[in-house]
């Protein structure tokens, strides 16, 4: 073995080409790693939906699919709406508070754009179940005198309002989903894309 | 306490690393022969990874599995990259390992004390051909259906056993789903699995009698006063490092084939395989690819009906016979020297004729056996020749080894 | 590096000969597609002639509207109103609706999938296909090709070339060739323009049988350029440590 072995440039040789290597042994992983992202199928899958509400009459409910998940268009009729101040008070989060769960335009009272029509993702917050529909009033709903109408999930006992607003006291911690949609014409809806922009 | 002491007191971590890395001595005198080693585990970690990125978007259902290979080509972020590694990958592994069994028949590598280290890479060959055969069938193609078709209806050929086998084989009276399905097993999970264990037991097995060189001389004869052969060097940094500039090179020319010419003129992609399996539409000229060509040449070079039983079946016995030759090997050589630094004008022809037919013979089996594609006699003549050349190495080899006139081998390394 | 003739010969045997270089068969005079994938206008123009007259009957089911209008720069507009007959959303895949029976039926057999002709057959070929039909009158389309004889396709573009016959004659070895193309009726193309016509179509079909070769000789340049990089950074660590052995 040489003596006259000079440490310094070894270590440097080393460290750069060391450094060199793992930066394209990165570049190797980037597009392998990358292509676990969703393809161009699942994102055309996940394309908006056009939906028609012309036929839709006050007090009922359309269910569209969009992104895998179901999606609830209710027209709400006069007295659905005027009974959303009722339950304010059992309500956790009655002023849409929490940011994520609606856009900006859905942060009112009736979560929608347009007061009657609601739509919002039919996912319980709880653990994804789908909530049954309840519009029945009163005792025959079978969930107390007080029931004005709303949603209930059978998996564990969650409660939404007729703007699919979480009750108190339920296992469910926010409001029901509200995607993004936008109005094409009066009657037509594009779920999954805001106002002026591609979702 | 260091973490790594933790890890000694329970593994043998610094062990094996001293063992097999830092304290490994091998011949200082390694060329360029003695990348492909090394090379072939690269390629076969490569394959395994991309491999397994493909069997997240790939489906083994014959009526899904052409449309979801162009699904990974078009609609899979940086598909098109990882499946072309992997058609690429399968190729050049066996570019690096015939230059890695090239190697072992210059410098005699298979010798004593060797001979098991050369089994087991035997077995490793066999068992690539196999899961390339098998793979080859996954993309569905008219050549994939085509080429598992007649390879198959091969082992019916055999008496007897030949045709249940054949079905056994297939699930199925022909090519079909069940074929496809079980093909996908035996690639995906057996025979990596099985490549993985040999890989590993082949590298034990060199270890413990330490590596061939050039110059065939056993450096474990002349150790120093530390007990380490003179002639040798620590693997690493020395191997390590200058196997890092191999890979290096080979990267950039697999990367180069990858990105500019994947299909490399049809010799790794072919272009009948474009086309989905159609069981009405033969595709004029059926032949694998060009690493099984030299069997599939030695095959249909039979032509002898005269035979008994027929050519057909001697043809597939030629061909099993042709691979498995090479197992005895160790046996055949009955020189005194290793290495071909020391051996007579009769092995260096013996052999240059031998690597010489090796490729005209894979040539000949991509091409029509009754048309003229090198000179004056038909293929399928040249083919017959290249067969009889083929096996006279192997069989006259314990004749000209021992008549060659060797220089005599020296005790330290060149 | 000592190389002797040996390790040199298996090279020698592969380059000498010249017929190892092409692994396909085809023994056809083929015409020279000269593909382009980097003029974007022949693109446009071949996706334009494609998607009006072939995706009718034929699928390029491997091909998503919104990928090719990315990639050729089309725009969302144009894209809707020149591009899309058969789908409304632009993610979807170029299918037809024709049936497999009613292909069958009308054609005796299903026309083919062209998503990958141009990589099972090669441009030149599809090139050649395009211009090689001619008036039949003893075929049930009234159309044959001259590359592809007796073929169910009738000439679809026979407006833009016109009507011609072809002439045969017996050659050398007693095989029928062509002798050559006799316009009838004229057609609203010379033959120049149908020429660069057809070879905008195989142009866009070179693209459509593999969209990642608009990228990847991109990738690939800069690719070869880090490794040989790596190679001179690898190669001198190697020597640097080997001053060591000897």
């Amino acid at each position: 073995m040489s003596n006259d072995v000079n440490d310094g440039r070894r270590r440097l040789l080393t460290t750069v080409t060391t450094g060199v290597g793992l930066a394209g042994a990165t570049a190797l992983a980037v597009p392998l790693v990358a292509s676990m992202k969703p393809s161009a199928r699942a994102l055309a899958a996940g394309a908006p939906v056009e939906v028609d509400i012309e036929d839709l009459a006050p007090g009922q409910m359309k269910v569209v699919e969009w992104r895998g998940k179901p999606v609830w268009i209710l027209r709400r009729d006069k007295a659905m709406l005027a009974d959303l101040e009722k339950v304010v008070s059992e309500l956790s989060d009655p002023d849409s508070a929490v940011a994520e769960q609606q856009p900006v335009y859905a942060q009112n009272a009736t979560r929608s754009i347009r007061p009657d029509v609601l739509v919002v993702l039919g996912v319980c917050t709880h653990l994804g179940c789908a909530p049954t529909k309840n519009f029945e009033t009163g005792a025959p709903s079978g969930l107390g005198d007080d029931w004005v109408g709303g949603f209930f999930c059978p998996c564990h006992g969650s409660k939404f309002d007729l703007s699919g607003r979480v009750f108190k006291n339920v296992p469910a911690p926010t409001n029901l989903v509200v995607p993004p949609h936008s109005y094409v014409a009066d009657n037509r809806i594009l779920i999954g894309v805001d106002e002026g922009s591609a979702a | 306490m260091s973490l790594i002491n933790w890890i000694d007191d329970r593994f043998p971590l610094t062990k094996v690393w001293n063992e097999h890395l830092a304290q490994y001595y091998a011949p200082k005198n390694f060329n360029f022969w003695y990348y492909f080693g090394g090379l072939a585990v690269v390629v076969l970690v490569l394959q395994i990874v991309t491999g397994i990125i493909l069997t997240m978007h790939y489906k083994p259902d014959s009526t899904l599995a052409f449309a979801s290979v162009e699904y990974i080509m078009r609609d899979v972020p940086a598909g098109w990259f990882v499946r072309y590694l992997h058609g690429v990958g399968a190729s050049m592994f066996f570019v690096v390992v015939y230059m890695h069994m090239f190697r072992g028949l210059m410098y005699g590598s298979y010798r004593n004390p060797r001979e098991l280290i050369w089994i087991l890479g035997m077995v490793i060959y066999v068992a690539l051909m196999a899961e390339a055969f098998f793979g080859y069938l996954l993309p569905w193609g008219n050549m994939s259906y085509w080429g598992a078709q007649v390879i198959i209806s091969l082992f019916g050929a055999l008496p007897v056993i030949g045709e249940p086998l054949a079905e056994w084989i297939r699930g199925d009276f022909v090519v079909s789903d069940a074929t496809l399905n079980r093909f996908f097993a035996f690639h995906v999970i057996l025979l990596p699995l099985l490549l993985s264990l040999l890989v590993y037991l082949h590298i034990v097995a060199l270890h413990k009698v330490g590596s061939n060189n050039p110059d065939g001389v056993e450096i474990k004869k002349n150790k120093d006063k530390d007990g380490n052969p003179v002639d040798g060097i620590p693997f690493h940094p020395y191997y390590t490092v200058k196997d890092t500039f191999g890979i290096a090179v080979f990267m950039t020319i697999f990367l180069a084939i990858v990105f500019f010419v994947p299909e490399l003129g049809g010799w790794f992609l072919e272009k009948d395989n474009f086309a989905p399996a159609d069981i009405l539409q033969t595709p004029p000229d059926i032949v694998p690819l060009w690493y099984l060509t030299p069997y599939y040449s030695i095959l249909r070079a039979v032509t002898f009906e005269w035979l008994p039983g027929g050519a057909k079946v001697w043809g597939v016995i030629a061909m099993g016979a042709a691979i498995v030759m090479f197992f005895f090997l160790p046996w055949l050589d009955r020189a005194k020297v290793r290495s071909i630094r020391y051996r007579g004008w009769m092995f260096k022809t013996a052999l240059t004729i031998f690597v010489v037919t090796f490729v005209m013979l894979g040539f000949l089996g991509t091409k029509n056996p009754d048309h003229i594609d090198l000179f004056f006699f038909k293929n399928v003549i040249w083919a017959q020749i290249g067969l009889v050349l083929y096996f006279a190495f192997f069989f006259l080899m314990p004749i000209y080894t021992k008549l060659d006139r060797t220089k005599p081998e020296p005790d330290r390394v060149g | 590096m000592r190389i002797s003739t040996i390790k040199l010969l298996p090279l020698i045997a592969i380059l000498i000969s010249p017929t190892a270089m092409s692994a396909g068969g085809g023994n056809e005079n083929l015409d020279s597609a000269y593909i382009n994938l980097s003029d974007k206008v022949s693109l446009r123009k071949g996706a334009h002639t494609f998607v009006n007259y072939c995706l009718s009957c034929h699928e390029a089911s491997f091909m998503r509207y919104d990928r090719m209008a990315r990639d050729l720069e089309i725009d969302d507009a144009t894209l809707r109103e020149n591009l899309m007959f058969a789908s409304t959303k632009p993610g979807d895949l170029m299918k037809v609706n024709m049936s497999a029976e009613d292909a069958k039926a009308w054609f005796g057999v299903k026309p083919p999938d062209l998503s990958l002709t141009a990589r099972s057959r090669g441009p030149d070929w599809i090139y050649t296909y395009m211009r090689s039909f001619y008036r039949d009158e003893s075929t049930t389309t009234g159309w044959n090709n001259t590359l592809y004889p007796n073929v169910a396709m009738p000439h679809i573009l026979y407006e833009w070339q016109g009507m011609r016959t072809a002439q045969f004659e017996t050659g050398g070895t007693g095989t029928k060739q062509l002798a050559g193309y006799e316009q009838l009726t004229p057609g609203t193309m010379d033959d120049r323009q149908y020429d660069d016509a057809m070879r905008d179509l195989t142009n866009f079909m070179v693209y459509l049988a593999e969209p990642a070769k608009m990228v990847r000789y991109k990738i690939g340049f800069w690719v070869m350029l880090f490794m040989l990089v790596f190679i001179g950074l690898a190669y001198a660590l190697k020597k640097e440590y080997w001053r060591d052995v000897h």
